[in-house]
């Protein structure tokens, strides 16, 4: 790790001023990837500005059909919280009981790692992320491998999920790191279906096609219909394009099985 | 008192109380006055020339003590670091050993190969030197599979073709013979993954240098002291043997790949000497990946000839071993004297013949791994055993059976050297089928299938030999150093004994497992009995713990040492009673004289024989302190029989194991619980080959599974309770009657879960590790009619 001087404000404003004055700025949020990225020296941040004691990035709000995370919310109080199931279970799935307790919602999403497994809840539950400066729609916010539509300096406050009639997330665990391969949530509000993809491609996109299917017929056989175009999807020494192509219709048709 | 913490009590450990609470003394815990810290600069290449090197600017940085480069250890007399196994190819040609220097000199070969040493005031000092090391390499191309190596560029100017050794085992005339009368041969083309061992402690090093005295002292992470200094000292010249100490303290795992005396610690001592200062180095995880000797890597094609009513007639091995890019301290060992010779199983497979062909790549030196050749060659005759009962429609329990060497025909000399002492493999097979409830098989498939799921059952009868030895017959064979153990057993002035062993323990208990032996010979509290181990300064020279050795052997050791201590006390309770050495027996701790009530306890002659009032001065000398050496005079041979029963998920390819069962003869078992412990932690190791691990360098050299984000370990999810049992035929040749049981699990279960992945899919073969995309393409070869990869 390379020297750099540590800031720990306690307002979005103090935090944004920091970032905006230091030369080669970084915020940190649970540290899950920042940390060992700098310990391996491949990061070298004059300045790091923790965002732990900002009291504006805490808390879960379950209100007028929404739950409101906190972008500091780590993930092991997600996995306790009751107002969405299945975001519920997500959340307690991701890594092992050191990372929920230190991983944010905030962290996870911003940094939009294309086997982070929120991007897919974020997606299917048509969430509203709302930063220190603005509202993003999610279908807005994942543009790319580890990118987003956030802008240099701008900070996730909140991620305001709306609660679905029904949702289930299914995960194909990386064996190694136990990241997604391939996750998959679906998530029914009346006639609408919504399905958020991570682990497939480069970052997490919104399986229209099943979407469309699953309309019109909310059931596993739906699935079987539909073809997943893979040509663009993530390809490693765990799964090639093809086989995620593949789970991504198996963990969906799991998903929909759950709830339908 | 024996029978609660003597042999064959499943007493708790006396090492679990330190490492439980953290208490545990590595080598990275001990820190020293005016210590150095020390980071090396490792080639990005898999193979480049070293045109120029500037350590300049890491000299300039602050904090920088020293660097050196392989040019410096070279000038100081510094020697290559050997390889203690001279294998011979079939022509009578010497295996090519082709130079390796602690720090690469004019080349760098693998990915992690360590160039430059930078010695600092503080380990952050020393990266950012590493990383000022400027080094200006021209990348070579890089010759990576194993296969293919023989037409690739050469690496070493003394090994054409790649090749290290061209080698043969056993009688081509008659297995040819065989294969000419046979009715049926099955064929199998196999593939033994290349593994990254992964002790939970990675390597380090602390070297120290006394001036005043000129000796130096390495604590370092391996599993035999020794054989360290022996190395370091008489091959490498670090300094005379005399003068150099090497201490083991508390290590946390080994499975082999602590054995070898690597380039690190080498230049670490080396360089404690330079600058007169104490240098620690200890590896990161990235470093253990990418330096430390991985394990197995062998391409393999088989042949078993049998007759129409499955008896085997002859069986035909060809395998080219990976041995990286150097030659390790063992390597030429595992896939030759540990591989070929295990080849018969369990089996009287009258005609045996092997070839191996080894061959150097730029890839990380690969070397013995838990069962270390043993594994490879089970998974080569459980595979091939089992694909032939399937070719010819038998039961895979049936035709084992049919070939079992039975335990009327021990000794059995077997057709590739060994010869078996002892065993009963129906025995261990039966208890096995009767634990995997195997009539209830087919039951079990027909609700999986029912359930959309495949079904599978595999057989694993392994056999392995442990105790390596004897030491003639190894040396004879190419070995360069004997194979026997020291034990020591000192009695305190107040009965309570501390026993002094060459064999290292880095989790396998020896604390604990010696001191019942004691507890049990003597009738002293095992509480009182204290085990010291991993240190040249305590123990006489012996070869430390590897290949399940260390009961058979260092075990042994210490019971003559006992043996020893008994006679003696007789001797002196004799004069102290008052009657004749022969009259005095030694039984539950006291010296009784025959048919009399007269006795004195152990403590009471122990005392006698350190205050010697009432003693034979002029016949005896006063103490009670015996040392032994111990030289087997054969392997132990354990073996066992291991039953997979897995589903597979066709919609994902994702293996589940159901059941497991090992059952294992080990011979007498002094502490069950410690053996149940050494074959959970086997099994996961094979069952983590089998499904997970796998050590994968991209065309270039690059080593792709390079951390814990992409190297697939075992956890406890990923497996099932397992059944663990035992039959026991005692070993016939060594005081204790024990096999040993640290590789054993490793050894058989690969096999077995292959086994039942090719089972469930109903294909002759899936690589390993049968990864869900590799089972998933399996399915679909096997769905379309096609053969299995």
């Amino acid at each position: 790790m390379h020297p750099f001087t540590y800031h720990r404000p306690t307002s979005l404003e103090e935090a944004a001023r920091l970032l905006a004055n230091a030369d080669d700025g970084a915020y940190l949020a649970g540290g899950m990837t920042l940390i060992p990225t700098l310990k391996q020296r491949l990061a070298s941040p004059s300045d790091v500005v923790d965002l732990a004691a900002v009291p504006a990035l805490a808390g879960i709000d379950t209100a007028n059909g929404t739950v409101t995370v906190g972008a500091m919310t780590p993930h092991a109080a997600v996995a306790a919280s009751a107002a969405i199931p299945a975001l519920a279970e997500l959340a307690a799935g991701i890594g092992d009981p050191h990372v929920r307790n230190r991983g944010t919602l905030g962290g996870s999403i911003a940094n939009s790692d294309p086997a982070a497994d929120y991007p897919a809840a974020v997606l299917a539950l048509d969430a509203a992320v709302r930063t220190d400066r603005r509202t993003i729609p999610s279908s807005e916010f994942f543009t790319g491998l580890f990118e987003t539509a956030l802008a240099e300096g701008e900070i996730v406050a909140k991620v305001e999920f709306r609660v679905p009639d029904a949702a289930a997330y299914e995960k194909f665990p990386n064996p190694a790191s136990r990241y997604a391969v391939v996750g998959v949530m679906v998530a029914r509000t009346g006639g609408t279906v919504r399905v958020g993809v991570t682990g497939a491609g480069a970052a997490a996109f919104r399986a229209t096609a099943l979407e469309a299917a699953l309309a019109a017929d909310f059931s596993p056989a739906a699935v079987d219909g539909v073809a997943i175009d893979h040509e663009d999807f993530n390809s490693d020494l765990h799964a090639s394009a093809e086989y995620r192509g593949h789970l991504v219709g198996v963990l969906a048709k799991r998903a929909v099985a759950r709830i339908a | 008192m024996a029978s609660e913490t003597g042999i064959g009590a499943a007493v708790k450990r006396k090492e679990d109380a330190r490492f439980i609470t953290g208490a545990g003394r590595y080598t990275d815990d001990i820190s020293v006055a005016g210590q150095t810290w020390a980071v090396f600069a490792r080639s990005p290449h898999a193979r480049a020339r070293i045109k120029g090197l500037d350590t300049a600017a890491a000299r300039a940085v602050p904090g920088v003590v020293a660097v050196f480069a392989g040019a410096d250890l070279k000038a100081d007399g510094i020697g290559d670091l050997p390889c203690g196994w001279l294998v011979k190819s079939k022509d009578g040609s010497d295996m090519v050993q082709p130079p390796h220097p602690p720090l690469a000199v004019e080349r760098v070969n693998y990915v992690g190969e360590p160039y430059a040493l930078v010695v600092a005031e503080s380990l952050a000092a020393a990266r950012d030197g590493a990383e000022a090391v400027a080094a200006d390499f021209e990348p070579l191309p890089a010759v990576v599979d194993a296969a293919t190596a023989a037409g690739g560029d050469q690496i070493h100017d003394a090994a054409a073709n790649n090749q290290c050794y061209d080698w043969e085992l056993g009688d081509r005339a008659a297995t040819e013979a065989a294969f000419a009368r046979a009715d049926h041969v099955a064929r199998l083309d196999i593939v033994n993954n290349r593994l990254i061992p992964n002790a939970i402690e990675p390597r380090a090093a602390l070297g120290e240098y006394d001036a005043a005295a000129g000796s130096y002292t390495l604590h370092t992470t391996s599993q035999n002291p020794h054989l360290e200094r022996l190395v370091l000292a008489a091959f490498v010249n670090v300094a005379p043997e005399a003068r150099l100490r090497v201490i083991s303290p508390d290590v946390g795992g080994g499975f082999g790949s602590k054995i070898f005396v690597y380039a690190e610690e080498t230049a670490v001592i080396w360089a404690a000497g330079k600058v007169r200062r104490p240098v620690k180095w200890r590896a990161e995880r990235a470093e253990s990946f990418l330096a430390d000797a991985h394990g197995r890597d062998h391409a393999t094609h088989v042949e078993l000839a049998l007759a129409a009513d499955g008896e085997f007639l002859g069986l035909r091995v060809r395998t080219v071993a990976n041995m990286g890019a150097y030659l390790s301290t063992f390597a030429s060992s595992v896939p030759t004297y540990l591989y070929g010779t295990l080849l018969a199983g369990q089996y009287k497979t009258p005609a045996i013949h092997v070839e191996v062909q080894a061959v150097f790549t730029n890839t990380a030196p690969v070397d013995a791994y838990r069962g270390a050749g043993r594994p490879e060659a089970t998974y080569v005759v459980e595979r091939i055993v089992e694909t032939a009962a399937r070719e010819l429609g038998m039961d895979p329990a049936d035709i084992r059976r049919r070939n079992f060497i039975q335990p009327k025909d021990f000794p059995y000399q077997t057709p590739v050297a060994l010869t078996y002492d002892t065993g009963d493999y129906e025995a261990s097979l039966d208890k096995a089928l009767a634990h995997a409830d195997y009539a209830g098989f087919r039951a079990r498939k027909a609700a999986s299938a029912a359930a959309g799921k495949k079904r599978g059952i595999g057989f694993s009868c392994y056999i392995e030999a442990c105790g390596l030895a004897p030491s003639q017959v190894a040396l004879s064979l190419g070995a360069g150093v004997g194979l026997f153990e020291v034990g020591e057993v000192r009695v305190d002035v107040t009965g309570s004994v501390t026993v002094v062993t060459g064999s290292h323990s880095h989790g396998q208990s020896h604390e604990t497992t010696f001191a019942q032996i004691v507890s049990d010979r003597l009738g002293v509290p095992f509480e009182n009995v204290t085990v010291l181990h991993g240190d040249t300064g305590r123990s006489d020279y012996a070869l430390g713990t590897y290949g399940s050795r260390s009961l058979a052997v260092g075990g042994s050791a210490i019971v003559k040492a006992l043996d020893k201590i008994v006679a003696k006390g007789r001797k002196i309770a004799a004069h102290m009673l008052e009657a004749s050495e022969e009259q005095v027996d030694f039984a539950d701790g006291k010296f009784n004289v025959a048919d009399s009530n007269q006795s004195l306890t152990f403590a009471e002659v122990a005392f006698a024989a350190y205050v010697p009032s009432n003693y034979p001065l002029t016949e005896l000398e006063p103490g009670l302190s015996e040392k032994a050496f111990y030289d087997p005079p054969n392997f132990t041979y354990p073996a066992g029989a291991h039953i997979c029963e897995v589903e597979v998920d066709p919609e994902t390819g994702v293996v589940a194991i159901e059941r497991f069962v090992a059952v294992d003869d080990f011979g007498h078992i002094v502490n069950p619980m410690i053996v149940e412990g050494q074959v959970h932690g086997g099994l996961a190791q094979g069952i983590g080959q089998a499904l997970l691990e796998h050590g994968i360098y991209d065309d270039t050299g690059q080593l792709l599974s390079g951390s814990y984000m992409d190297y697939a370990m075992p956890r406890a999810d990923d497996l099932p309770n397992f059944t663990v049992d035992t039959t026991t035929t005692p070993c016939t040749h060594n005081p204790l009657g024990v096999k040993g049981c640290g590789e054993a699990g490793a050894i058989g279960s690969t096999a077995a879960v292959m086994n039942a992945v090719t089972d469930a899919l109903g294909v002759p073969s899936v690589a390993m590790p049968a990864t869900p995309e590799t089972v998933w393409r399996a399915l679909g070869k096997a769905a379309a009619g096609g053969q299995g990869g």
